[in-house]
C-alpha cells in the first residue's frame, strides 16, 4: 500500500466512513429517503453536499420507491448514482431494483441490514436484503467497517463493467457496522476515482436521440432477455475476484473474492456465514483451534452472484457443514442454508446443518458458535442430521 | 437479430403494433354535422382523430373504438357503430 493514498485514518462511526467514501466516489446523483439505521449515512452525505465537498445532486425523495427511481433515471442518463436504505425501505425499492437489473443499469445501493416488520424491530438480520435476492442485483456482504468502505469502492467498478452493467448493493449489518466505531482508513478522492474509472453505458437517455426503455416483449424473446441478466450476474463473479485483486495491489486490503476461507484446509467442520457475525465466528474458531479442534469458516462475501463452485470446492473434504442464517423463507428454512444444500446435493458430502440465529438483533456470542459446532458434531456422530433448519435458542416458554 | 442489453431499443416502435385490431366499434362521422372544431382531436387518448380541411378523419390503424370522441362531440357528428355496418341507420 502506498501511504500517499491515505486521506485520513481515525476512529470513526461506520455510517460516517461510508458517507465519506461515497463522497470520494463523487456520484452525480444521490436519491435518498431516511430510515433507521441507514439515516446517519445520508445525513452526513447531506452535510458534505451542503459544505460543497460532494459535488453530486442530492435529492430528498418522498419515499424509497422514488429514491430508487431517481437512481434508475440518473443511471439511465449515464450518470453514476447512489442510494441507501434498510428494512421496509428496501422492500419498497424492490420493484425498481428488478426494473434496474432488467434494464441493466449500474446504480449502487448501501443496504444497512435490519429486520422486517411486524413487530417493529430496528436491529440487524438479513431478511430485508435476502428478499431482493432474485432481482439480478449484485449483493456483497461485509464483515467490518473497513471492508464496507473498501467494498463500496470495489462495487462501483464491478457494477459498471461492460460485461456486467447491473445494479449492486453493499449489505452491511445495521448498528454492528453502521453505528459502531472502529479505526478506519479513508482513501484520497483522486485515487478512488482513478481506480473506478469512467461510467460508459452503451445506451443513455438523450432527447436528441430517443430510445425505448421498458419495451414490451412477448414469449418469443423474454426467456432470452432474462437469461442475459442471469449470465451477466454469473460473469460478475470473475469481475468481483479480479477487482478484489486489483484493490489489493492498489490499496493493500483484501477480503477474499467471492468467499473467504478461514482455516478450512484440514477442517472437518466448516461454518458458513456472512455479515458481521463472521468476525465472532473467527474468534470462536481461533479458540477451538487452540484446543486442537479441526474447525474452519467459509465466509460468503458475494451472495449474488452465488459462489456455488467455491462452496463445493471448499466443503468437499469436510464431514459437516453448519450454515448460519440470519433470515429464513417461512416453512422452507434458512435461505443461505437452502442454497448451500442445493449446490451440494450431487456431491453427497458433507452433511449440512442449518441454524437460524441472530434474528432481529439477537446477539450471537462465540460460545453460541461453539455450541452449534458441538451440537453439529454430535448429530453427525449419531447419524441424526436434522433435515429441517433449526431455530437456535428458541424460547419455548414464550410459545 | 441479436437482442440489445436491457431491452433498450429504438424509439417509436409502439407504432408497429396495429392496436386498431382490438376494436369492436368504430366512430362513424356525420359529415354534415362536423364543424371541424377539433374537440375530438384533443380528447382522443390515442391521437387517432385529425382535422383535415375542417373535417375530422379517423386513423383506423390505431383507433381502439373507446367512444370518448362520440361522447365529447357537441355537434352530434360522431356515432359509434359496429364494424362492417355501412351507415348509422
Amino acid at each position: 500500500m502506498n501511504n500517499s493514498f491515505i486521506r485520513n485514518r481515525e476512529i470513526m462511526q461506520g455510517s460516517i466512513a461510508i458517507a465519506e467514501t461515497v463522497c470520494s466516489i463523487q456520484p452525480g446523483v444521490i436519491g435518498v429517503y431516511p430510515i433507521t439505521p441507514q439515516t446517519h449515512i445520508i445525513e452526513h452525505l447531506a452535510r458534505l453536499v451542503a459544505n460543497g465537498r460532494a459535488k453530486g445532486k442530492y435529492i430528498n425523495a418522498d419515499s424509497e420507491f422514488s429514491a430508487a427511481s431517481i437512481v434508475f433515471g440518473a443511471s439511465a442518463a449515464g450518470v453514476r448514482s447512489y442510494s441507501a436504505s434498510s428494512s421496509q425501505g428496501l422492500l419498497l425499492m424492490t420493484e425498481v431494483i428488478f426494473n434496474m437489473a432488467g434494464t441493466r443499469l449500474p446504480g449502487v445501493f448501501s443496504a444497512v441490514n435490519r429486520s422486517l416488520s411486524p413487530p417493529i424491530n430496528i436491529q440487524v438480520d438479513h431478511q430485508d436484503t435476502m428478499t431482493l435476492r432474485d432481482s439480478g442485483i449484485i449483493q456483497l456482504y461485509v464483515e467490518n467497517i473497513q471492508e464496507a468502505v473498501d467494498t463500496h469502492i470495489q462495487i462501483y467498478k464491478i457494477a459498471e463493467d461492460r460485461e456486467v452493467f447491473l445494479p449492486a448493493m453493499v449489505c452491511m449489518d445495521g448498528w454492528i457496522i453502521s453505528h459502531a466505531y472502529e479505526p478506519v482508513t479513508l482513501w484520497q478522492d483522486e485515487i478512488v476515482q482513478d481506480f473506478i474509472g469512467q461510467l460508459d453505458l452503451p445506451y443513455r437517455v438523450d432527447p436528441q436521440n430517443p430510445l425505448t426503455y421498458g419495451a414490451l416483449t412477448d414469449d418469443d424473446k423474454i426467456t432470452e432477455f432474462k437469461y442475459m441478466v442471469d449470465s451477466a450476474l454469473r460473469k460478475s463473479k470473475d469481475k468481483i475476484k479480479q477487482v478484489s485483486e486489483e484493490f489489493r495491489e492498489c490499496f493493500g486490503n483484501y477480503y477474499g473474492g467471492v468467499v473467504e476461507e478461514y482455516h478450512t484446509d484440514d477442517a472437518e467442520i466448516i461454518i458458513i456465514a456472512m455479515g458481521s457475525v463472521v468476525a465472532t465466528i473467527k474468534v470462536a474458531i481461533d479458540e477451538l483451534r487452540k484446543e486442537g479442534r479441526k474447525v474452519g469458516l467459509l465466509k460468503i462475501r458475494s451472495f449474488r452472484p452465488f459462489p456455488g463452485e467455491e462452496i463445493i470446492k471448499t466443503l468437499h473434504k469436510a464431514a459437516v457443514a453448519i450454515v448460519l442464517d440470519r433470515s429464513f423463507s417461512c416453512s422452507a428454512g434458512g435461505i443461505l442454508g437452502g442454497e448451500v444444500k442445493a449446490c451440494l446435493y450431487n456431491q453427497n458430502k458433507p452433511a449440512v446443518i442449518n441454524y437460524i440465529a441472530g434474528i432481529g438483533g439477537r446477539e450471537i456470542y462465540p460460545f453460541n458458535i461453539k455450541e452449534m459446532i458441538n451440537q453439529g458434531e454430535k448429530m453427525a456422530e449419531n447419524g441424526k442430521i436434522s433435515d429441517e433448519a433449526i431455530f437456535y435458542n428458541l424460547n419455548s416458554e414464550l410459545l | 437479430m441479436k437482442l440489445n442489453i436491457g431491452g433498450i431499443t429504438e424509439a417509436g416502435l409502439s407504432k408497429n403494433n396495429k392496436t386498431g385490431t382490438w376494436r369492436y366499434q368504430i366512430p362513424f362521422i356525420i359529415e354534415d354535422n362536423c364543424n371541424g372544431c377539433g374537440l375530438c382531436e384533443i380528447f382522443c387518448p390515442d391521437s387517432c382523430l385529425t382535422i383535415i380541411n375542417k373535417l375530422v378523419s379517423v386513423d383506423t390503424n390505431y383507433c381502439k373504438g373507446c367512444g370518448i370522441c362520440a361522447i365529447e362531440c357537441n355537434q352530434n357528428a360522431i356515432i359509434m357503430q359496429s364494424e362492417g355496418e355501412s351507415s348509422y341507420e
